[in-house]
């Protein structure tokens, strides 16, 4: 009883602590708001004053009604806020791959989607949008509400930090919505993936370091002796998240109330820095934080145990040693000195191992489940996820070779290969995940439908393969026409006509695009169903995470 | 000060790199370690509160 009391008073001082941090940022936004030297900075200042208000008012609200138990209770699992976690997924990912959509229709027929009147519809100002919503958005909030459920889960311990990881959850929506609105005003720093400005970096690092503080922190109290592997791969996002994005970012702001500022590195330095920085948003984010849900969530539904530890821990320490290093692949044929492009192409050819190491252990966890990938659409869209993803670090090796890249680089083959990685890796184990955590956080029998998620399942992968195909045919295309030259050695084509000869596979690629946005709304709706206790989930009888429960899980097989 | 930094860099993260994989290679394959790993290997599939051992 001491125990619980001692509990909630902590949780009581992090509530204050929380509050007072938003009182003391909202004070800032207000003489920001109120001294902005740009109309930018105005409605930037005032959005942050609206949200983190928000924030705090509610909290207030919520902490002057306390409920009848310990709302901290160290007993259970703080799920609240990865059912949040969940539908702010949802939700961005639709936003995100809406406005994918649009702007592919854009590029499709730039006559009937231009509007000059309308400046914040622009492509360079969509593009942005598009990237950062589907990555840092739905990706995003994906690892952040996963990575919360399994720490817990494997560590065998409430998340740490009382109000805290509510902090990160509100936070790092208060950041998305700044930088959104941000690239819509023109507010950028110009540096892709990266391009909210200096007030928003300094944010998010915020966020991000209270979210690695509460990670450890959840670490340390484990009940567990082990750390289960998933937890590394978390550990090694955050971490290397939180490293990239500070160095990356080092600017001076130009007016501490002016939404400019001035990059500290410049020239080659400034590029070298954006593409360590870029690759890695690839190998940290989009890479191991996603493993981390493979080797949580596939064993978890298929019931089998991860088909070889050792081959999870080799494969980890090769994958973060080796990755860190491969971003001047994106530097070919520039002012970085060549020994450098030829140190970033020789590291991601050695990627391709640790790299597969991951699928097929991912795969490999079926053993003794392979009937599961005809009965259970969920489990085949995982392992759907992790053919893309050995497709797409095959490819990524190849187009990192100087020679290949020469033809590929700029091309819309590059477009082509993110795709099938983040459509089909990223998005796919996504979808696994949220489709699994519905039913089990909402304490459903199962999913609304099964049937709704084959036809997602089947929208989705037609949509992928339009995409990527269309993709690799313009890229090469177009790759090839711009170093044909005819018989004088002058160039054989004009730019022009390249563009036009992609017209075809811009239609095909807007269409894959379209089938894959609409398999994300099936799934929407059918998550938001199951919520509600509807169709095949209403009796609410687990309690536990429990899938199939066929049998007990067999024996590990034989190495 | 070049040619030194980068021929240091060059042969020491060779070793590093080396020593590294080694370190990661012994851990995994060490026969004591089985046990733990095996016992990790189905930590996802057990279901418990906060505490359970």
């Amino acid at each position: 009883m001491t125990q619980a009391i001692g509990n909630f008073r902590r949780a009581n001082a992090s509530l204050f602590a929380v509050g007072a941090l938003l009182a003391v940022f909202l004070l800032l936004a207000v003489l920001m708001a109120a001294n902005a030297k740009d109309p930018g900075m105005t409605i930037q200042a005032w959005t942050f004053v609206a949200l983190a208000g928000t924030f705090l008012v509610g909290m207030c609200m919520w902490a002057g009604n306390p409920p009848e138990n310990d709302p901290f209770d160290d007993t259970e699992y703080e799920d609240g806020i990865i059912k949040w976690g969940v539908f702010a997924s949802m939700f961005w990912g639709l936003v995100g791959m809406l406005v994918g959509v649009v702007i592919a229709l854009q590029l499709t027929w730039p006559n009937l989607f231009y509007f000059p009147e309308l400046g914040w519809t622009n492509f360079g100002r969509l593009r942005p949008l598009h990237t950062s919503a589907v990555i840092f958005a739905f990706g995003g909030n994906v690892l952040i509400a996963t990575s919360f459920y399994v720490v817990q889960r494997t560590c065998r311990a409430r998340l740490a930090g009382g109000m805290w990881p509510w902090f990160v959850f509100w936070g790092y929506q208060i950041f998305i919505v700044l930088a959104a609105t941000g690239y819509l005003l023109g507010v950028t720093q110009s540096k892709e993936y990266a391009e909210p400005e200096w007030y928003t970096d300094l944010w998010l690092t915020l966020v991000w370091v209270t979210y690695l503080l509460v990670f450890l922190a959840t670490l340390w109290k484990r009940k567990e002796p082990h750390i289960y592997v998933a937890n590394w791969f978390y550990l090694s996002f955050i971490v290397t998240i939180a490293m990239l994005h500070i160095v990356n970012n080092l600017s001076i702001p130009v007016d501490l109330a002016g939404t400019k500022s001035v990059q500290v590195f410049s020239g080659v330095q400034d590029a070298l820095t954006q593409w360590w920085y870029g690759h890695n948003a690839v190998g940290f984010f989009l890479t191991t934080g996603f493993l981390a849900i493979m080797y949580y969530f596939i064993p978890k539904r298929v019931n089998r145990p991860v088909y070889s530890y050792r081959l999870s821990i080799v494969h980890f320490w090769s994958l973060i040693f080796i990755y860190i290093w491969a971003g001047p692949h994106h530097l070919h044929y520039t002012a970085l000195p060549q020994w450098a492009q030829t140190l970033g192409m020789a590291f991601s050819i050695m990627l391709w191992m640790p790299s597969w190491g991951g699928m097929i252990n991912g795969v490999m966890t079926l053993s003794g489940a392979w009937d599961k990938l005809r009965t259970d659409p969920v489990v085949r869209m995982m392992v759907v996820s992790l053919a893309f993803y050995g497709m797409a670090t095959f490819e990524g090796p190849l187009m990192s070779v100087r020679a290949v890249n020469a033809l590929s680089h700029y091309t819309e083959w590059g477009i082509g290969h993110v795709h099938s990685g983040a459509l089909g890796w990223v998005g796919y184990i996504s979808f696994g995940a949220l489709y699994c955590l519905t039913p089990w956080l909402w304490k459903r029998r199962g999913l609304y439908s099964t049937k709704l998620v084959e036809w997602h399942f089947w929208i989705s992968t037609i949509g992928i393969i339009f995409y990527i195909v269309s993709m690799w045919f313009a890229g090469v295309l177009e790759g090839l026409m711009w170093r044909a030259y005819n018989e004088f050695g002058f160039l054989e084509y004009s730019f022009v006509e390249t563009v036009e000869a992609k017209h075809i596979s811009y239609i095909i690629r807007a269409l894959g695009g379209l089938l894959y946005f609409s398999g994300a709304g099936v799934m929407a709706y059918n998550l938001v169903r199951t919520a509600l206790g509807h169709g095949e989930a209403s009796a609410a009888e687990a309690t536990k995470p429990d899938v199939t429960s066929d049998s007990e899980p067999s024996l590990q097989p034989a190495e | 000060m070049y040619e030194a930094l980068s021929s240091f860099a060059q042969t020491g993260g060779l070793i590093y790199f080396v020593v590294m994989f080694g370190v990661a290679l012994t851990y995994a394959l060490w026969p004591r370690n089985q046990e733990t790993f095996d016992k990790a290997a189905r930590l996802p599939l057990s279901d418990g509160g906060p505490g359970d051992e």
